[in-house]
């Protein structure tokens, strides 16, 4: 008896230091609640993937249809298309931003006149923080079959009008061309961040042992810009798995003619799930992304920590 | 130091090639204006243009008279952002601060359910079953204002670091002797120290709503809730759908082709006016977010 009240009181001990931190968990509340409803309770929903879903027994209590789902996934013959799209778009994305961006921002850093250099700057960045679907009309204006400007160009040097939302072999060079336009800033930023940082005693010792421009981009910027285009790269390769949705949903306008070339595993899922209701493909296809997302963080998170520790996510 | 005729040739290069970029850069930008201020009929005649032949603002006017629609879509579209801005930044504060002081007990469990969703997340099926059929969220003002946007575990983590690194935890010591409750030093020191960072994640949070269509497509389909951005989303497909609210007089025709381009520019008319001024944190948001994830 005695026992239990001395251990209620070393129990009261222990809690009393952890009284004053008490506030502190009262400020993290909102934002775990917040993080359980939108991404730990929708953790729970993938096993609707493997479900067959009805509305009155719910995500929880739907009846259990194992690999059913993923079977008629692979049926649907549309996996193979899925794959070469996202991961084909995705690689040429990076490799065209990193090689577009360097180049940019090596030009940018040798302007001389600052009001110019901050100028090109802020406009190369400016298109990313452009909404897509705005981004989509601005395609309409050069695409539309009847008003676009191009189809008025064709005709006006004596050529045909092309139907370009229902052509496919343009599709990969304007979507390729749109996500340049839109996303190369991002990436020009945070090099033209690196070679400012880099010492410009070392340019100036290379100019007179005589070194060409060229020589000194080659043997001084671009080392140092290593570290960071492998840290960019690794970054989305860890996220080949996920399509942009506004790119591949907007700028095509859900053109079906063309949907061999411009639709992904984000696209996809979407027309599954809102207009075709199919909600156990729709949930297999995504809790594979899920998945093979989070398989692919890992692996290039280890390589990244490996390479550079201070930009690994974990 | 004097530069040598490679380095200047090299230079005048860069001045060209850049000029031409930014040409290619701005060139829809201008498109679209042109178009939103191009007289109908010679918009079919000529298609789009960056040269008008004929001037009209009717588009304009358009958009004014049937403002019941798109003023509310536009006063929707800033009330979410508004509303939506100042929550995220708020929770991510109050949940960075405590994450950033090092002797916190149960900081790393917190810590990797933070991390964790930055890892692994249910996907759209089940977060879009989540919110329409357990929480019911379907066509309410919450559908464009919760999912996804209000918070970013990203950010938290990006915030934290900061206020590791910029306020040294000596200060909230002090401050507690002094006899300051938590929340004092929180109010009194983490918000105005760290000011700057979370002006820069508001900005990217404001942004973020601004643009979002994608909470819009999913979650509402009553054309009284719609936010700017998917108001154009629907007029896309279907740019009747203005005509339904608009005019009812019925006089006249309504500019359709001209219409589309200005409301496109309407809508992005904010960002466009607040980029000059606000470029800068976004360019220190890019860099911040590369060097710790």
């Amino acid at each position: 008896m005695s026992n239990k009240v001395k251990e209620k009181k070393t129990l009261a001990e222990r809690i009393k230091p952890y009284k004053r931190y008490l506030p502190l968990y009262l400020m993290m509340l909102p934002a775990l609640l917040y993080l359980f409803i939108n991404n730990y309770l929708p953790m729970s929903g993938l096993v609707l993937a493997f479900e067959k879903y009805n509305v009155q027994d719910g995500i929880w209590g739907s009846k259990f249809v194992g690999l059913k789902n993923f079977k008629f996934l692979l049926k649907s013959n549309e996996l193979p298309i899925l794959f070469r799209n996202t991961l084909g778009y995705n690689l040429c994305f990076i490799i065209i931003n990193i090689i577009f961006g360097v180049a940019l921002a090596i030009l940018i850093t040798e302007i001389g006149n600052l009001a110019f250099r901050k100028f090109a700057q802020s406009s190369i960045l400016f298109p990313f923080v452009v909404s897509i679907v705005i981004v989509s009309y601005m395609v309409r204006a050069f695409l539309d079959p009847e008003a676009g400007m191009l189809n008025h160009l064709l005709v006006s040097i004596g050529h045909q009008k092309i139907s370009w939302y229902d052509t496919e072999k343009f599709w990969p060079f304007i979507l390729i061309f749109v996500n340049t336009w839109k996303s190369v800033g991002y990436g020009c930023i945070l090099y033209i961040s690196t070679i400012l940082g880099i010492d410009s005693s070392l340019y100036e010792s290379a100019s007179l042992d005589g070194a060409t421009k060229f020589q000194k981009i080659r043997y001084i910027t671009l080392p140092f810009l290593k570290p960071t285009i492998i840290t960019v790269a690794l970054l989305s390769i860890g996220r080949i798995f996920n399509s942009d949705f506004g790119l591949f949903f907007q700028v095509p306008q859900n053109s079906g003619l063309i949907s061999d070339v411009t639709q992904t595993i984000d696209t996809f899922v979407y027309k599954a799930l809102i207009t075709q209701s199919n909600i156990g493909m729709s949930a297999a296809a995504s809790f594979f992304q899920s998945v093979m997302g989070l398989i692919m963080i890992l692996i290039f998170n280890t390589i990244t920590r490996k390479f550079s520790e201070e930009n690994a996510l974990f | 130091m004097v530069k040598s005729k490679q380095d200047k040739h090299f230079e005048i290069a860069a001045y060209i090639i850049l000029s031409i970029v930014m040409l290619v850069i701005f060139f829809p930008f201008l498109l679209l204006f042109m178009s939103s201020i191009t007289e109908e009929n010679s918009l079919l005649i000529n298609g789009y243009s960056i040269f008008p032949k004929e001037i009209s603002f009717a588009a304009y006017s358009y958009i004014w008279e049937s403002r019941e629609t798109i003023l509310r879509a536009y006063i929707t579209t800033i009330c979410v952002t508004a509303v939506g801005t100042v929550i995220n930044v708020l929770i991510t504060a109050m949940v960075a601060y405590p994450l950033s002081l090092d002797k916190l007990p149960g900081k790393k469990i917190f810590s990797f359910l933070i991390l964790f969703v930055m890892l692994f997340n249910g996907g759209m099926v089940p977060t879009y079953m989540i919110y329409t059929t357990v929480l019911h969220i379907k066509d309410t003002y919450f559908a464009l204002l919760v999912p996804n946007l209000l918070f970013s575990a990203f950010n938290a983590i990006i915030v934290k670091t900061y206020l590791k690194g910029n306020i040294p935890e000596a200060l909230y010591e002090s401050a507690r002797i002094d006899g300051a409750s938590e929340f004092k030093i929180f109010t009194n020191i983490v918000l105005p120290l760290g000011k700057s960072i979370f002006v820069t994640i508001g900005i990217f949070s404001g942004l973020a709503y601004w643009n979002d269509w994608m909470n819009g497509l999913y979650y509402v389909s009553d054309s009284s809730k719609y936010s700017i951005q998917q108001l154009l989303n629907v007029m896309v497909k279907n740019i009747q759908y203005l005509t339904q609210f608009g005019r009812s007089s019925g006089t006249g025709q309504i500019p359709s082709i001209s219409l589309r381009m200005a409301i496109a520019f309407v809508a992005m008319l904010p960002v466009l006016i607040l980029y000059p001024f606000l470029q800068k944190y976004f360019e220190e948001g890019i860099t911040l977010g590369a060097v710790k994830g």
